[in-house]
């Protein structure tokens, strides 16, 4: 796999020092959502709709006010009106207006002195509901006749005598899969279901908020991008952007769903109604359940042509995703490209409709709508290579895109690594590894964007020579160390002398969220970039200093040098010294860069894994696990390796065992860790990886972003090693023991 | 609410029969805090038990059983390796209670008076045939511990009531128990069916046996069915078929959030006849 444009020899790019936040989060010093107080700070509780979908007649909150202590109570009627579009959609999930929608939306919030104090306050709001027919299933949701939850959510695209459910339509493709069809040895058709999954942060939503009756207020929150929490509480509450400041706190998981709002203007409301006063409201793991983003619910069709040698002559989908009761958060639009992203197919269809069903907003979790797209058409792929007696992996080399594959969405690949990753996967041990009885192996690959995106990055230079970066996107999975790292060796100086700082949205130009696995690539970019800046500025102190030309003037291994013999002899000049002496030569030496950040290179992974079914029981074991994905350039490789990790790690969690269980009256079943059940430390194996390297040609070191493509796989993966060690296909996620149990014994 | 800590069980009841609203024992607390803390109960009284003598300790009893004071931690019984020679099914059940943090806390008292169905270490208990002694404000009086939970949430017991005492009996010779739960996870989680086998042995032939299936009915399940299907058998093959089937037969489930009524009245078989070959095993030496 060597290449001549790939740079090597790096002196820190590729190293493993311990991260930044390392010290405070295994001392418990470091600062998350819930551990900000504030002198005077009032305590907010939720009042959630145990309805699924009713309206709501009357809200009386005189006696809960009436209790000593309780200081603010707002309802729906205490918010702005005439907001459109997502606007609106963020207020009335914020608090319901006529109506509540899911079992948990919020109804109103009240303030009080104590925590305490503020859940018995809760309790006391009398809420008056009249019940209406809802609808959690998506397929249920689309059918004639289905109870429509909200009216004129269809868009322009929705086709007519579609259910009013349907919010969305798309569709695209390329080729005559007719024809495709047609040149097929064998053609599959198969429907497939995965259920909604949360996030599972372990960290529960948590925020303390100021707010003056001026309007302008403060905030510190856990979340995954403050200036999008500015922007939305911003136009929830009626407020000036510039007004509201926003301080991230250290953030303990996020994986999509904390890129939104769901509670945050609660607090900044209430301290408002409460004369100024501060207000924490920190949500319970039920609430966070109930009330924030799980990911869609999915129900797809897949169509597939195969010749007996394996090339695929045509792929067709239809996916249906609801994605709760407001249009706009059903992946449909990342669904439908993921799908086929793996594959150069001649011919494709691709169509989906988003749907909206009694069930919370969702929100982004880790490449969203690619797992479920995944599952669907990783599995009849999976079904046909069975069929068909071909190895999983030799089909996947053979019709699976390329550099300069025209990618199934559209674009043509430039510098992509699925076959460096299928040729990895292939040449591994496990691979090769016998399976004994009841033991089945599956592989499947996977497929996301990455993404560049809104990005302000600052760097100063210290009067000692060290650096200081303040970048905007909330550290989630090392990107500190990450960035760190990149300074460092684009300023030539030790890793130490580095200090990555996210910094509060007064600090820098708009930033989005850490999210589309973009804050290593894009902050860290604008990084280098602000250093080259500084460095610049450093080689014209050294030229001035020196007398001679800043284009005389080199810099590496942390000092300015002669650039050659002709600019004269001048012992090198360290960034210590230009630091030490900046103020007499010219002011602070800083860098800044701010982009819409391109030159995002996709990220491809495959995984294998092998399973053993309890044939009396349906249980299955992972008894071993790989990943395989191309990272661009691994930053620092632990951090790579953590996240491929935590990806499978969720992947599975989904594959096997979790879901959100409604009851025929709408309410979620296990809205609590025991019920919903993610993996835990011992039903997991430790998780092998391999990091391929095709450097991202649009990154000055090559990174890709890793942090999504690993949650791909796993569904498919593991349904398709169950298949093997059972015989028996699961077609709807999870697969759970009762349902692995029935199919087994359906097949006889 | 108000938080008392009396020194007798006399006490602890006579307080608990003057409370008029609503009253919680707290022994370990692993149930009651945690409902507390979810809204779920807010008591008016809460009794602390643990400030009453003896109720940490585990004694042997002149008979050669056990008697077990009712704030006993999991973890205590399980690094108890006398009790754990003799009842090693009644042991394992409590010790699958929870977390690591959990058995630290967590009491085979406050396990069954917690009701639950799925109660993990209850079905080893009732195999065991234990028996709990009630003290009440009428004085005490002995109790099978398959006759204290009444159905979820709910036990027999009186108000004014209280367990201060959990006596296991002798093991004798030739005997061994075993529990086994089902559980989609590999811990912290909660037994979608549980299955207890307490047997003893002459020679090869099973000549006593209780079984015990839990989370398939309201309340713990004792079955003489399927005891019967195996006394008197070497647990041959044919024993083994009979007994799957006598506990499929006692299910009674249903189907909710955790599994299916048809799952779970098969893995009730299951589960049947992989704790009895354990149990087996351990009547006859050998480890398992």
């Amino acid at each position: 796999m060597a290449r001549d444009d790939v740079k090597t020899g790096y002196k820190l790019i590729g190293t493993r020092p311990n991260r930044p936040d390392g010290l405070d989060k295994v001392t418990g010093r470091a600062r998350y959502g819930a551990d900000f107080s504030l002198p005077g700070m009032l305590h907010a509780a939720v009042v959630r709709s145990p309805h699924a979908h009713a309206r709501i007649v009357k809200i009386d909150a005189s006696k809960a006010l009436a209790l000593d202590g309780v200081k603010a109570v707002v309802t729906r009627a205490d918010l702005p009106t005439g907001l459109t579009g997502e606007e609106l959609n963020l207020q009335d999930n914020t608090l319901a207006g006529e109506k509540a929608l899911y079992d948990g939306h919020a109804v109103a919030a009240v303030a009080a002195t104590s925590a305490l104090l503020a859940q018995d306050a809760a309790r006391l709001i009398e809420v008056e509901y009249e019940v209406l027919p809802h609808v959690t299933d998506v397929d249920a949701a689309m059918a004639p006749g289905a109870p429509v939850i909200r009216e004129g959510v269809a868009d322009y695209s929705v086709p007519e005598g579609m259910n009013g459910n349907v919010a969305r339509y798309m569709e695209f493709g390329h080729g005559d899969v007719d024809a495709g069809f047609a040149a097929a040895d064998i053609v599959r058709e198969q429907t497939y279901k995965t259920e909604a999954t949360h996030q599972g942060y372990i960290e529960p939503h948590a925020c303390v908020a100021q707010m003056g009756e001026d309007g302008r207020g403060e905030m510190w929150v856990c979340t995954q991008g403050h200036w999008y929490i500015r922007r939305m509480c911003a136009s929830v509450l009626g407020i000036e952007a510039a007004g509201l400041r926003v301080t991230p706190s250290e953030i303990g998981g996020g994986f999509g769903g904390k890129t939104t709002i769901f509670m945050e203007p609660l607090p900044l409301a209430l301290s408002k109604k409460a004369g100024g006063r501060p207000v924490k409201l920190v949500m319970s793991r039920s609430e966070v359940l109930r009330a924030t983003g799980p990911t869609a619910s999915a129900s797809m069709d897949v169509k597939l042509g195969m010749k007996t040698d394996g090339t695929i002559t045509a792929g067709q989908v239809f996916f249906r995703m609801q994605g709760g009761a407001f249009p706009g958060m059903s992946p449909i639009g990342e669904a439908l490209p993921c799908a086929f992203a793996c594959y150069d197919i001649p011919a494709l269809k691709h169509e989906a409709v988003e749907v909206i069903a009694n069930r919370p907003k969702a929100a982004a979790y880790r490449a969203p709508g690619s797992p479920m797209a995944a599952f669907a058409v990783e599995s009849l792929v999976d079904e046909m290579c069975r069929e068909l007696k071909l190895d999983p992996i030799a089909v996947r080399l053979k019709n699976g895109a390329k550099n300069g594959s025209k990618s199934s969405y559209g674009p043509v690949y430039n510098v992509i690594g699925l076959q460096e990753t299928l040729e990895a996967a292939k040449a591994h041990p496990n691979y090769a590894i016998p399976l004994g009885p009841n033991q089945g192996r599956g592989v499947a690959s996977g497929f996301w964007f990455n993404h560049g995106g809104e990005t302000s990055v600052s760097l100063a230079v210290g009067e000692d020579g060290t650096a200081t970066v303040m970048i905007g996107t909330p550290d989630i999975g090392g990107s500190r160390a990450s960035i760190g790292l990149m300074v460092a060796e684009c300023l030539g100086i030790p890793y130490e002398d580095v200090r990555v700082n996210v910094v509060e949205t007064g600090a820098l130009g708009v930033n989005e969220p850490t999210h589309g696995s973009r804050a290593t690539f894009a902050s860290g970019k604008a990084a280098v970039e602000s250093a080259r800046q500084a460095i610049a500025e450093m080689c014209r102190r050294a030229a001035a200093d020196w007398g001679i030309d800043a284009e005389a003037v080199e810099w590496k291994d942390g000092a300015a040098h002669p650039a050659g013999p002709n600019a004269g002899k001048h012992p090198p000049m360290t960034i210590g010294e230009i630091g030490s002496k900046m103020g007499s030569t010219g002011g602070p030496i800083s860098g800044h860069h701010e982009v819409t950040a391109g030159g995002y290179g996709a990220s491809f992974g495959t995984h294998v894994v092998d399973v053993e079914v309890d044939p009396e029981t349906g249980r299955t074991t992972v008894l071993r696990y790989l990943v395989v994905q191309d990272a661009g350039t691994a930053i620092h490789p632990a951090y790579v390796e953590g996240q491929y990790q935590g990806g499978a790690a969720q992947g599975i969690g989904w594959a096997l065992n979790e879901e959100y269980v409604y009851g025929t009256d709408g309410r979620l079943q296990n809205p609590i860790f025991l019920d919903y059940r993610i993996p835990v430390a011992s039903d997991l194996p430790m998780i092998d990886t391999v990091i391929v390297e095709v450097p991202n040609p649009g990154h000055p070191y090559g990174v890709r972003g890793v942090g999504e493509t690993g949650i791909t796989p796993p569904l498919p993966a593991i349904a398709s090693a169950i298949a093997g060690a059972t015989g028996a296909r699961i077609r709807s996620l999870p697969c759970s023991p009762p349902k692995v149990l029935a199919a087994i014994k359906a097949k006889g | 609410m108000r938080y008392h800590t009396p020194t007798s069980f006399a006490d602890a009841s006579a307080i608990a029969a003057g409370a008029k609203g609503t009253l919680r024992f707290l022994a370990g607390g692993t149930d009651v805090l945690v409902q507390m803390r979810a809204g779920m109960v807010q008591p008016d009284d809460l009794i602390d038990l643990k400030q009453i003598p003896g109720v940490d300790r585990i004694e042997r009893a002149p008979d050669g059983g056990w008697r077990i004071g009712v704030a006993v931690p999991g973890i205590v019984l399980g690094a108890h390796e006398a009790l754990v020679r003799d009842w090693p099914g009644v042991v394992e059940g409590m010790n699958l209670v929870g977390s690591t943090q959990v058995q630290g806390r967590a009491t085979l008292a406050g396990n069954l008076c917690n009701g639950s169905p799925a109660a993990d270490s209850v079905p080893g208990m009732v195999a065991a045939g234990a028996v709990v002694t009630v003290t009440g404000p009428k004085g005490s009086r002995d109790l099978p511990v398959e006759q204290v939970p009444t159905g979820p949430g709910r036990t027999s017991l009186a108000r004014g009531e209280v367990i201060s005492a959990i006596t296991l009996p002798p093991r004798g010779k030739n005997g061994g128990d075993a529990y086994l739960r089902f559980i989609p996870r590999t811990e912290m989680d909660i037994a979608v069916v549980g299955c207890a086998v307490n047997l003893r042995l002459e020679g090869d032939r099973i000549v006593e046996a209780r079984v015990a299936l839990g989370a398939v009915a309201p309340t713990v399940i004792l079955s003489e069915a399927a005891a019967k299907a195996i006394i008197g058998t070497t647990l041959d093959d044919s024993a083994l078929e009979a007994l799957a089937k006598a506990a499929e037969g006692e299910a009674k489930p249903i189907s909710d959030k955790r599994g299916t009524k048809e799952f779970r009245i098969e893995v009730a078989g299951v589960l049947a006849r992989r704790a009895a070959k354990i149990a087996y095993d351990r009547a006859k030496g050998l480890k398992a």
